[in-house]
């Protein structure tokens, strides 16, 4: 049964284009398909340092590093800055995968509401207030804020332009995770700093996946080189685990050299989730949550009744 | 103790280097932290900064090596620039042609591009790409897992099977589905990082016992059921054993037996991590319960990985079938990550049938004849070598950190690339020099590597067995 597809997080269509397939079975004949070891014992191909250098050039960093599995990249990102005795901001409606990088830092995590920059800040103020009381312990207390660009959860974007004011402001380094908006935010596809219009270096470090948009499968961070090499040691989803698979770090080049090539892919997209938003929007009886720009969001029955209603609905 | 003033004089050289650089010569530039950010707090400890910068950037050119072909028997290894400081400066153009690899994990030879896999896997890419972009539970379910799962599971002797995106990931997602808190693990001491990020995130209670020591294991069990939970002094609700089929970086096979009496006697669970010992042990490449032969399914948690032996990656989790669907159902991995690349699976799929083959049965002796060729030759020349004697890992004891920086260099120089490990991954004192024995490999590539690793050895005086005048009068007794 043939049906359209609305439920893959395939935002630019990568995963059917020709010339990534043709480059990615141009690889196999090269390299083979796995790559048999981590990054420190022959587990480095040269295609795997072609990707850093590309996706760093492409945001704009100095510096990236790349991940076999999206979900560990920003699990082994946190604690590998955060440990314990440390203060992590986070959002509540973060996803799953940041909640596990934080629930193994061990490090003292305060929530705060939904993208309520306000509740950030009123939080922010509590901790310092509290810091204040002890000198000596509050030089040594790192903090981060951690928060989505495009949240999985509820499909709204994160409020960049605060978050950096609130950063020098308070002393807290900024840690964004772009899976869902790299290569779909922005005019350009580079993410959320775009889409603000904030430049890159701002931002302490960039964790984003190329599971969605790049249609390949593994994650990265980038940002600078101070603070992205110290991961190449402590990084654990890096250091024991194998590398990627050189036929998808190929492919993940060659849908990075598309997406600086056809720059309408990203209007495109948009004007499509625009317009689908607006649709579904009419219909009585449904909930759109998300920003309207969005492509990902979510349908809720209004006045929702009980769960077996809702399923059947 | 020699170890600890080698490591003393490192120390003291790196302090020596510091103070001139910061008073008397000026310093190459760095990377350091951006100049709007001087007033927050330091990102990393000071000591961390100075072991980085003195001590392991120091021997970053045996880490890290780029390689520019298929990681099979022989390589093209590319070499880099380097500061006098350590800092990586890029790539020279050079390539050293034809090293032979004593370091990747191919234990039966499948990282090849060319053969029955790489056209599977070609063919795969054109029909189904190369990302799934979706998790398990929602449209990321495709055939070829299904097909893969139950491959597995029939290679394997068990009910049922489930495939995961990263060996790493297997590990740490799936054991908070099975122990939770009020559950007790008792972890070999030598266990994965993947192993252990697990048993955190899970909120059991953790014990640890000597390395493959069962006596200690027994001990362990027997008073932690008689005091119960530390806290409120109730009953466990589940035990987990968790031991590795090969550790590697011991090369020591679990004590699977004495490991299966214990759980049947105090009535425990066993998880089994089989990520270097599936396809590699047993005469039939079932890993370690084919090489005691054991009934798989006395093991209740079967785990493995694709990317040793099958020349893919990803991992498994393989057992009995309520098992499995309660995995399907509750793994954060089938929820929020996504599924295997369907190459990748091809891949793997292609290799099992391979191995289940005649060709298979080839490449299983070959590997098992390397192995013992290697650890026999090492062992009578008369060099410290840990692990049993049928283990395709084969760790080689240099102790000082600076040993086994130059045995890299001295191996690359002379056409073949190991492996080396230090502190932290291996104890301070024992920093070791670590091969993995290929079925790829031939005989003379083995021999050929020997007389290197002798030469070596000679050169640095690292053949200090106490067993070697025992070998030159008569065969050693096992």
């Amino acid at each position: 049964m043939q049906c359209k597809n609305f439920a893959s997080l395939n935002f630019l269509g990568f995963a059917e284009n020709a010339r990534i397939i043709n480059s990615a079975s141009g690889c196999v004949s090269k390299y083979g398909v796995g790559s048999c070891g981590p990054r420190g014992f022959y587990g480095t191909f040269d295609v795997h340092l072609d990707l850093e250098k590309r996706i760093a050039e492409f945001t704009g960093t100095e510096c990236a590093i790349i991940y076999s599995y999206g979900f560990a990249t920003v699990a082994s990102a946190i604690p590998a800055y955060s440990k314990r005795g440390d203060v992590l901001f986070v959002d509540e409606a973060s996803c799953f995968a940041i909640q596990k990088g934080v629930h193994a830092s061990r490090s003292k995590v305060i929530y705060f509401k939904h993208n309520d920059m306000d509740d950030l800040e009123s939080k922010l103020k509590q901790q310092e207030i509290m810091e204040g009381n002890d000198a000596k312990k509050s030089k040594v207390t790192r903090k981060f804020m951690v928060v989505e660009g495009l949240y999985m959860n509820t499909g709204q974007i994160c409020d960049l332009p605060r978050l950096v004011e609130l950063k020098y402001k308070y002393k807290v380094r900024l840690f964004v995770e772009e899976s869902l908006s790299f290569g779909v935010l922005g005019d350009t596809g580079r993410g959320v700093t775009e889409h603000f219009n904030i430049p890159v270096e701002k931002v302490d470090m960039i964790c984003g996946s190329l599971e969605y948009s790049l249609a390949s499968t593994g994650g990265f961070c980038c940002g600078s080189e101070y603070i992205i090499t110290h991961q190449r040691l402590s990084g654990l989803g890096y250091v024991f685990s194998a590398s990627l698979p050189p036929l998808l770090a190929r492919a993940a080049i060659e849908a990075i050299d598309i997406m600086q090539e056809q720059h309408d892919l990203f209007s495109q997209l948009k004007s499509k989730a625009v317009k689908f938003q607006n649709l579904i929007r009419k219909i009585a009886s449904i909930e759109v949550v998300g920003n309207p720009e969005s492509p990902v969001f979510h349908i809720r029955r209004k006045n929702s009744v009980s769960n077996e209603e809702d399923l059947k609905f | 103790v020699r170890n600890h003033i080698a490591m003393a004089i490192v120390l003291l050289f790196g302090w020596l280097r510091d103070f001139l650089n910061e008073h008397v010569f000026t310093p190459e530039p760095s990377a350091h932290e951006q100049e709007d950010l001087k007033d927050f707090v330091p990102l990393y400890t000071t000591f961390e900064r100075f072991f980085v910068r003195n001590v392991i950037e120091r021997g970053y050119d045996v880490l890290h090596r780029p390689v520019c072909t298929v990681p099979g028997a022989v390589i093209d290894i590319r070499e880099r620039k380097f500061s006098s400081s350590g800092k990586f400066l890029g790539l020279t153009g050079k390539v050293f042609r034809n090293v032979v690899n004593l370091g990747s994990y191919n234990y039966l030879g499948f990282a090849q591009n060319e053969g029955v896999c790489a056209d599977a896997a070609v063919k795969a890419v054109a029909e189904l790409g190369t990302g799934v972009c979706s998790n398990r539970f929602e449209v990321g379910n495709y055939e070829i897992h299904s097909k893969l799962e139950r491959k597995m599971a029939e290679f394997l002797g068990v009910e049922d099977c489930m495939t995961f995106g990263m060996g790493f990931a297997t590990n740490s997602m799936n054991i908070p589905c099975l122990v939770g808190k009020g559950c007790l693990v008792i972890s070999d001491a030598c266990n994965h990082a993947s192993l252990a990020i697990g048993c955190k995130i899970s909120g059991a209670t953790i014990r640890v016992f000597k390395h493959n020591d069962m006596k200690d294991l027994e001990k362990i069990l027997r008073h932690s059921i008689v005091e119960g939970h530390p806290r409120t002094y109730r009953s466990w609700k589940k035990i987990l054993i968790i031991v590795e089929g090969i550790y590697s970086m011991e090369g020591t096979i679990v004590n699977l037996p004495e490991v299966i009496r214990l759980k049947k006697k105090y009535k425990a669970y066993v998880y089994l991590d089989e990520a270097h010992s599936i396809g590699s042990l047993g005469s039939r490449a079932r890993g370690v319960t084919d090489y005691f032969d054991i009934d798989p399914t006395e093991i209740d948690v079967l785990m493995g990985t694709f990317t040793k032996s099958f020349g893919a990656s990803g991992g498994y989790i393989a057992g009995r079938r309520e098992l499995v669907e309660h995995l399907r159902l509750n793994s954060h991995s089938a929820c929020y990550g996504v599924s295997m690349s369907p190459p990748v699976a091809q891949q793997a799929l292609s290799s099992l049938n391979v191995i289940m083959s005649e060709e298979g049965k080839e490449r299983i002796t070959q590997l098992a004849a390397n192995t013992r060729l290697f650890r026999e030759k090492l062992r009578t020349f008369g060099f410290i070598v840990y692990g049993h004697e049928d283990s395709p890992v084969v760790p080689l004891l240099a102790y000082l950190p600076s040993h086994i920086a130059c045995f890299s260099r001295e191996m690359l120089a002379r056409g073949y690339g190991v492996v080396v490990a230090g502190f932290p991954s291996t104890p301070l004192g024992e920093s070791r020099v670590r091969f993995c024995i290929s079925s790829a490999l031939s005989k003379q590539q083995i021999l050929d590597a020997l007389e290197a690793i002798s030469d070596i050895g000679d050169i640095m005086r690292l053949k200090i067995s106490a067993k070697q005048i025992l070998y030159k009068f008569g065969k050693l007794k096992k």
